[in-house]
Protein backbone atom coordinates (compact mmCIF):
# COMPACT_ATOMS: atom_id res chain seq x y z
CA UNK A 1 0.00 0.00 0.00
CA UNK A 2 1.14 3.52 -0.70
CA UNK A 3 2.31 5.73 2.13
CA UNK A 4 -0.60 8.16 1.72
CA UNK A 5 -3.04 5.25 1.71
CA UNK A 6 -1.70 4.07 5.04
CA UNK A 7 -2.08 7.53 6.45
CA UNK A 8 -5.64 7.81 5.15
CA UNK A 9 -6.53 4.62 6.99
CA UNK A 10 -4.46 5.14 10.13
CA UNK A 11 -4.58 8.84 10.88
CA UNK A 12 -8.27 9.59 10.51
CA UNK A 13 -9.87 6.92 12.64
CA UNK A 14 -10.50 9.56 15.25
CA UNK A 15 -10.46 13.33 15.19
CA UNK A 16 -11.77 13.35 11.64
CA UNK A 17 -11.80 17.04 10.59
CA UNK A 18 -14.95 18.85 11.71
CA UNK A 19 -14.73 21.62 9.15
CA UNK A 20 -16.98 22.37 6.17
CA UNK A 21 -14.56 20.74 3.69
CA UNK A 22 -12.96 17.84 5.62
CA UNK A 23 -11.57 16.06 2.56
CA UNK A 24 -9.81 19.24 1.43
CA UNK A 25 -8.36 19.56 4.94
CA UNK A 26 -7.06 15.97 4.86
CA UNK A 27 -5.67 16.64 1.38
CA UNK A 28 -3.81 19.63 2.71
CA UNK A 29 -2.23 17.48 5.43
CA UNK A 30 -1.22 14.69 3.03
CA UNK A 31 -0.38 16.67 -0.09
CA UNK A 32 -3.39 15.47 -2.09
CA UNK A 33 -6.23 17.30 -3.73
CA UNK A 34 -9.73 17.18 -2.26
CA UNK A 35 -10.81 15.07 -5.25
CA UNK A 36 -8.00 12.57 -4.72
CA UNK A 37 -8.90 12.13 -1.05
CA UNK A 38 -12.55 11.49 -1.91
CA UNK A 39 -11.53 9.09 -4.66
CA UNK A 40 -9.19 7.20 -2.33
CA UNK A 41 -11.80 6.83 0.39
CA UNK A 42 -14.40 5.75 -2.18
CA UNK A 43 -12.01 3.12 -3.44
CA UNK A 44 -11.39 1.78 0.09
CA UNK A 45 -15.11 1.63 0.75
CA UNK A 46 -15.74 -0.21 -2.50
CA UNK A 47 -12.99 -2.71 -1.78
CA UNK A 48 -14.27 -2.91 1.82
CA UNK A 49 -10.97 -2.15 3.53
CA UNK A 50 -12.99 0.49 5.35
CA UNK A 51 -16.65 0.04 6.13
CA UNK A 52 -17.51 3.74 6.42
CA UNK A 53 -16.51 7.09 7.77
CA UNK A 54 -18.78 7.44 10.72
CA UNK A 55 -19.49 7.67 14.40
CA UNK A 56 -18.78 4.92 16.89
CA UNK A 57 -21.31 5.51 19.63
CA UNK A 58 -20.44 4.73 23.23
CA UNK A 59 -22.13 1.57 24.31
CA UNK A 60 -25.14 2.16 26.49
CA UNK A 61 -25.53 5.90 25.98
CA UNK A 62 -28.14 5.71 23.26
CA UNK A 63 -30.85 3.12 23.00
CA UNK A 64 -30.10 -0.41 24.13
CA UNK A 65 -27.64 -2.94 22.86
CA UNK A 66 -26.42 -6.37 23.76
CA UNK A 67 -24.27 -9.28 22.69
CA UNK A 68 -26.12 -12.58 22.40
CA UNK A 69 -25.03 -16.12 21.62
CA UNK A 70 -26.68 -19.37 20.63
CA UNK A 71 -25.71 -23.02 20.40
CA UNK A 72 -26.79 -23.99 16.91
CA UNK A 73 -26.51 -27.51 15.48
CA UNK A 74 -23.90 -27.25 12.71
CA UNK A 75 -26.26 -28.37 9.94
CA UNK A 76 -28.71 -25.61 10.82
CA UNK A 77 -26.19 -22.83 11.21
CA UNK A 78 -26.64 -21.14 7.83
CA UNK A 79 -30.43 -21.12 8.12
CA UNK A 80 -30.43 -19.88 11.68
CA UNK A 81 -27.83 -17.21 10.82
CA UNK A 82 -30.08 -16.01 8.01
CA UNK A 83 -33.02 -15.63 10.37
CA UNK A 84 -30.89 -13.72 12.87
CA UNK A 85 -29.41 -11.45 10.18
CA UNK A 86 -32.87 -10.66 8.83
CA UNK A 87 -33.58 -8.48 11.87
CA UNK A 88 -32.82 -4.85 11.21
CA UNK A 89 -31.72 -4.53 14.85
CA UNK A 90 -28.93 -7.09 14.37
CA UNK A 91 -25.84 -5.28 13.13
CA UNK A 92 -23.13 -7.93 13.62
CA UNK A 93 -23.64 -11.64 13.26
CA UNK A 94 -20.83 -14.15 13.05
CA UNK A 95 -19.73 -17.69 13.72
CA UNK A 96 -17.23 -18.54 16.45
CA UNK A 97 -15.51 -21.83 17.11
CA UNK A 98 -17.26 -22.93 20.30
CA UNK A 99 -20.40 -24.73 21.52
CA UNK A 100 -21.89 -21.28 21.43
CA UNK A 101 -21.20 -20.92 17.75
CA UNK A 102 -23.42 -18.02 16.67
CA UNK A 103 -22.76 -14.56 18.14
CA UNK A 104 -24.65 -11.41 17.33
CA UNK A 105 -25.02 -7.82 18.44
CA UNK A 106 -28.48 -6.28 18.77
CA UNK A 107 -28.99 -2.52 18.84
CA UNK A 108 -32.49 -1.18 19.42
CA UNK A 109 -34.13 2.14 20.35
CA UNK A 110 -35.27 0.71 23.68
CA UNK A 111 -34.67 -2.17 26.08
CA UNK A 112 -38.26 -3.31 25.42
CA UNK A 113 -37.64 -3.64 21.69
CA UNK A 114 -34.35 -5.42 22.36
CA UNK A 115 -36.12 -8.01 24.52
CA UNK A 116 -38.75 -8.37 21.81
CA UNK A 117 -36.09 -9.10 19.19
CA UNK A 118 -34.51 -11.74 21.45
CA UNK A 119 -37.93 -13.39 21.93
CA UNK A 120 -38.70 -13.27 18.22
CA UNK A 121 -35.34 -14.85 17.40
CA UNK A 122 -36.03 -17.59 19.93
CA UNK A 123 -39.53 -18.17 18.54
CA UNK A 124 -38.32 -18.36 14.94
CA UNK A 125 -35.23 -20.50 15.54
CA UNK A 126 -36.43 -22.58 18.53
CA UNK A 127 -33.08 -21.90 20.15
CA UNK A 128 -32.74 -19.83 23.32
CA UNK A 129 -30.07 -17.13 23.08
CA UNK A 130 -28.00 -16.14 26.10
CA UNK A 131 -28.14 -12.39 26.60
CA UNK A 132 -24.80 -10.82 27.60
CA UNK A 133 -25.26 -7.06 27.90
CA UNK A 134 -22.27 -4.92 28.77
CA UNK A 135 -21.87 -4.29 32.49
CA UNK A 136 -18.72 -2.17 32.29
CA UNK A 137 -16.43 -0.93 29.51
CA UNK A 138 -12.73 -1.08 30.37
CA UNK A 139 -11.27 -0.02 27.04
CA UNK A 140 -10.82 3.45 25.62
CA UNK A 141 -11.43 3.20 21.88
CA UNK A 142 -8.64 4.94 20.02
CA UNK A 143 -9.29 3.21 16.73
CA UNK A 144 -7.38 0.31 15.29
CA UNK A 145 -3.63 0.69 14.99
CA UNK A 146 -2.61 -0.94 11.74
CA UNK A 147 0.95 -2.23 11.55
CA UNK A 148 1.83 -2.80 7.93
CA UNK B 1 -37.72 10.27 11.82
CA UNK B 2 -36.55 9.48 15.34
CA UNK B 3 -39.61 10.21 17.38
CA UNK B 4 -38.66 8.99 20.81
CA UNK B 5 -38.04 11.71 23.34
CA UNK B 6 -34.51 12.32 24.56
CA UNK B 7 -33.25 8.99 25.84
CA UNK B 8 -31.81 9.14 29.29
CA UNK B 9 -28.90 7.14 30.53
CA UNK B 10 -28.12 6.10 34.10
CA UNK B 11 -24.97 8.21 34.04
CA UNK B 12 -26.98 11.21 32.93
CA UNK B 13 -26.00 11.34 29.27
CA UNK B 14 -28.72 12.79 27.08
CA UNK B 15 -29.04 13.09 23.34
CA UNK B 16 -31.69 15.30 21.80
CA UNK B 17 -33.97 14.20 18.96
CA UNK B 18 -31.90 16.22 16.50
CA UNK B 19 -28.71 14.59 17.71
CA UNK B 20 -30.22 11.12 17.49
CA UNK B 21 -31.38 11.86 13.96
CA UNK B 22 -27.86 12.96 13.06
CA UNK B 23 -26.28 9.80 14.52
CA UNK B 24 -28.85 7.78 12.64
CA UNK B 25 -28.07 9.59 9.38
CA UNK B 26 -24.36 8.90 9.91
CA UNK B 27 -24.92 5.15 10.09
CA UNK B 28 -24.71 4.94 6.33
CA UNK B 29 -21.39 6.78 6.45
CA UNK B 30 -20.32 10.37 5.90
CA UNK B 31 -21.14 11.29 2.27
CA UNK B 32 -18.08 11.35 -0.01
CA UNK B 33 -18.68 14.81 -1.43
CA UNK B 34 -16.82 18.09 -0.87
CA UNK B 35 -19.36 19.42 1.67
CA UNK B 36 -20.53 16.24 3.46
CA UNK B 37 -21.84 17.98 6.58
CA UNK B 38 -23.94 20.31 4.43
CA UNK B 39 -25.46 17.32 2.61
CA UNK B 40 -26.22 15.56 5.90
CA UNK B 41 -27.81 18.76 7.16
CA UNK B 42 -29.99 19.08 4.07
CA UNK B 43 -31.32 15.57 4.64
CA UNK B 44 -32.19 16.45 8.23
CA UNK B 45 -33.34 20.03 7.83
CA UNK B 46 -30.32 21.44 9.68
CA UNK B 47 -27.63 23.86 8.63
CA UNK B 48 -24.06 22.73 8.03
CA UNK B 49 -23.07 24.71 11.10
CA UNK B 50 -25.66 22.89 13.25
CA UNK B 51 -24.34 19.53 12.09
CA UNK B 52 -20.76 20.45 12.97
CA UNK B 53 -21.78 21.83 16.36
CA UNK B 54 -23.87 18.80 17.24
CA UNK B 55 -20.99 16.50 16.29
CA UNK B 56 -18.49 18.47 18.36
CA UNK B 57 -20.81 18.40 21.32
CA UNK B 58 -21.61 14.68 20.99
CA UNK B 59 -17.89 13.92 20.90
CA UNK B 60 -17.12 16.22 23.84
CA UNK B 61 -19.87 14.57 25.89
CA UNK B 62 -18.51 11.11 25.08
CA UNK B 63 -21.69 9.93 23.34
CA UNK B 64 -19.69 9.58 20.13
CA UNK B 65 -16.54 7.86 21.35
CA UNK B 66 -14.82 8.03 17.99
CA UNK B 67 -15.60 9.83 14.77
CA UNK B 68 -13.69 8.88 11.64
CA UNK B 69 -12.59 6.02 9.44
CA UNK B 70 -13.94 2.62 10.49
CA UNK B 71 -11.60 -0.04 9.10
CA UNK B 72 -12.46 -3.65 8.32
CA UNK B 73 -9.88 -5.76 10.15
CA UNK B 74 -10.41 -8.79 7.97
CA UNK B 75 -9.79 -6.96 4.74
CA UNK B 76 -6.55 -5.56 6.09
CA UNK B 77 -5.20 -9.02 6.70
CA UNK B 78 -6.17 -9.27 10.36
CA UNK B 79 -8.06 -12.46 9.81
CA UNK B 80 -7.43 -14.03 13.20
CA UNK B 81 -10.00 -12.46 15.43
CA UNK B 82 -10.41 -13.85 18.91
CA UNK B 83 -12.84 -13.12 21.65
CA UNK B 84 -11.13 -14.16 24.87
CA UNK B 85 -13.36 -14.80 27.86
CA UNK B 86 -12.33 -15.22 31.49
CA UNK B 87 -14.01 -16.10 34.75
CA UNK B 88 -12.58 -13.51 37.14
CA UNK B 89 -13.77 -13.22 40.72
CA UNK B 90 -16.21 -10.34 41.28
CA UNK B 91 -13.74 -8.69 43.67
CA UNK B 92 -10.97 -8.56 41.06
CA UNK B 93 -12.81 -8.08 37.79
CA UNK B 94 -12.68 -4.26 37.74
CA UNK B 95 -8.97 -4.11 38.52
CA UNK B 96 -8.06 -6.83 36.00
CA UNK B 97 -10.40 -5.34 33.37
CA UNK B 98 -8.89 -1.85 33.69
CA UNK B 99 -5.40 -3.26 33.23
CA UNK B 100 -6.41 -5.60 30.39
CA UNK B 101 -8.05 -2.72 28.47
CA UNK B 102 -4.71 -0.92 28.31
CA UNK B 103 -2.84 -3.53 26.25
CA UNK B 104 -2.40 -2.18 22.73
CA UNK B 105 -3.47 -5.42 21.06
CA UNK B 106 -6.73 -5.48 23.03
CA UNK B 107 -9.38 -3.67 20.98
CA UNK B 108 -12.38 -4.14 23.29
CA UNK B 109 -12.66 -5.11 26.94
CA UNK B 110 -16.01 -5.51 28.64
CA UNK B 111 -17.46 -6.98 31.78
CA UNK B 112 -20.62 -8.97 31.00
CA UNK B 113 -22.87 -11.15 33.20
CA UNK B 114 -22.24 -14.86 33.71
CA UNK B 115 -25.11 -17.11 32.61
CA UNK B 116 -24.71 -20.19 34.75
CA UNK B 117 -24.44 -23.09 34.27
CA UNK B 118 -23.81 -22.66 30.54
CA UNK B 119 -21.70 -19.56 30.55
CA UNK B 120 -19.31 -18.96 33.48
CA UNK B 121 -17.30 -16.07 31.98
CA UNK B 122 -17.62 -12.43 33.04
CA UNK B 123 -14.67 -10.67 31.37
CA UNK B 124 -14.46 -10.36 27.57
CA UNK B 125 -11.73 -8.93 25.40
CA UNK B 126 -11.03 -8.86 21.67
CA UNK B 127 -7.62 -9.52 20.17
CA UNK B 128 -6.95 -9.15 16.43
CA UNK B 129 -3.95 -10.50 14.59
CA UNK B 130 -2.71 -11.68 11.22
CA UNK B 131 -2.21 -15.23 12.51
CA UNK B 132 -3.70 -17.43 15.17
CA UNK B 133 -0.29 -18.12 16.69
CA UNK B 134 0.26 -14.39 17.17
CA UNK B 135 -3.09 -13.99 18.83
CA UNK B 136 -2.52 -17.00 21.11
CA UNK B 137 0.91 -15.66 22.09
CA UNK B 138 -0.71 -12.33 22.95
CA UNK B 139 -3.33 -14.06 25.06
CA UNK B 140 -0.55 -15.85 26.97
CA UNK B 141 1.26 -12.55 27.44
CA UNK B 142 -1.95 -11.03 28.76
CA UNK B 143 -2.52 -13.88 31.21
CA UNK B 144 1.08 -13.85 32.45
CA UNK B 145 1.29 -10.07 32.86
CA UNK B 146 -2.00 -9.91 34.73
CA UNK B 147 -1.25 -12.95 36.88
CA UNK B 148 -4.37 -14.80 35.70
CA UNK B 149 -2.76 -17.79 33.98
CA UNK B 150 -4.57 -20.14 36.34
CA UNK B 151 -7.97 -18.53 35.76
CA UNK B 152 -10.39 -20.46 33.54
CA UNK B 153 -10.58 -18.89 30.09
CA UNK B 154 -11.46 -19.73 26.51
CA UNK B 155 -10.35 -18.30 23.18
CA UNK B 156 -13.14 -18.11 20.61
CA UNK B 157 -11.88 -17.48 17.10
CA UNK B 158 -14.39 -16.13 14.64
CA UNK B 159 -14.87 -17.91 11.35
CA UNK B 160 -17.75 -16.95 9.07
CA UNK B 161 -19.10 -13.44 9.21
CA UNK B 162 -22.78 -13.34 8.31
CA UNK B 163 -23.49 -9.65 8.77
CA UNK B 164 -21.59 -6.50 9.64
CA UNK B 165 -22.68 -2.92 9.47
CA UNK B 166 -22.88 0.16 11.67
CA UNK B 167 -25.39 0.12 14.51
CA UNK B 168 -28.77 1.74 14.00
CA UNK B 169 -30.54 3.33 16.88
CA UNK B 170 -33.71 4.84 15.45
CA UNK B 171 -37.03 3.31 14.52
CA UNK B 172 -37.32 4.85 11.09
CA UNK B 173 -36.21 1.80 9.14
CA UNK B 174 -39.19 -0.42 8.95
Amino acid sequence: MFETDKKLLNNYQRDFPLVPRPYAEIGKQLGLSEGEVIENFSHHIESKTISRIGAVVKNGTIGASTLAAMKVPQEKLIDVAKIVSSFDEVNHNYEREHNFNLWFVITAPSEARLQEVLSEIEAKTKITPINLPMVRDYHLDLGFKISW
Amino acid sequence: MVNNAAISHPEGVFASDDELALIEALCGGLPLVPRPYKILGERLGMSEEDVLQYLESLIARGIIRRFGVVVQHRRLGYTANAMVVWNISDELVDEIGERMGKFDFVTLCYQRPRRLPDWPYNLFCMVHGAKRETVLAQVRELADSLGISDVPNEVLFSSRQFKQRGARYGNGHK
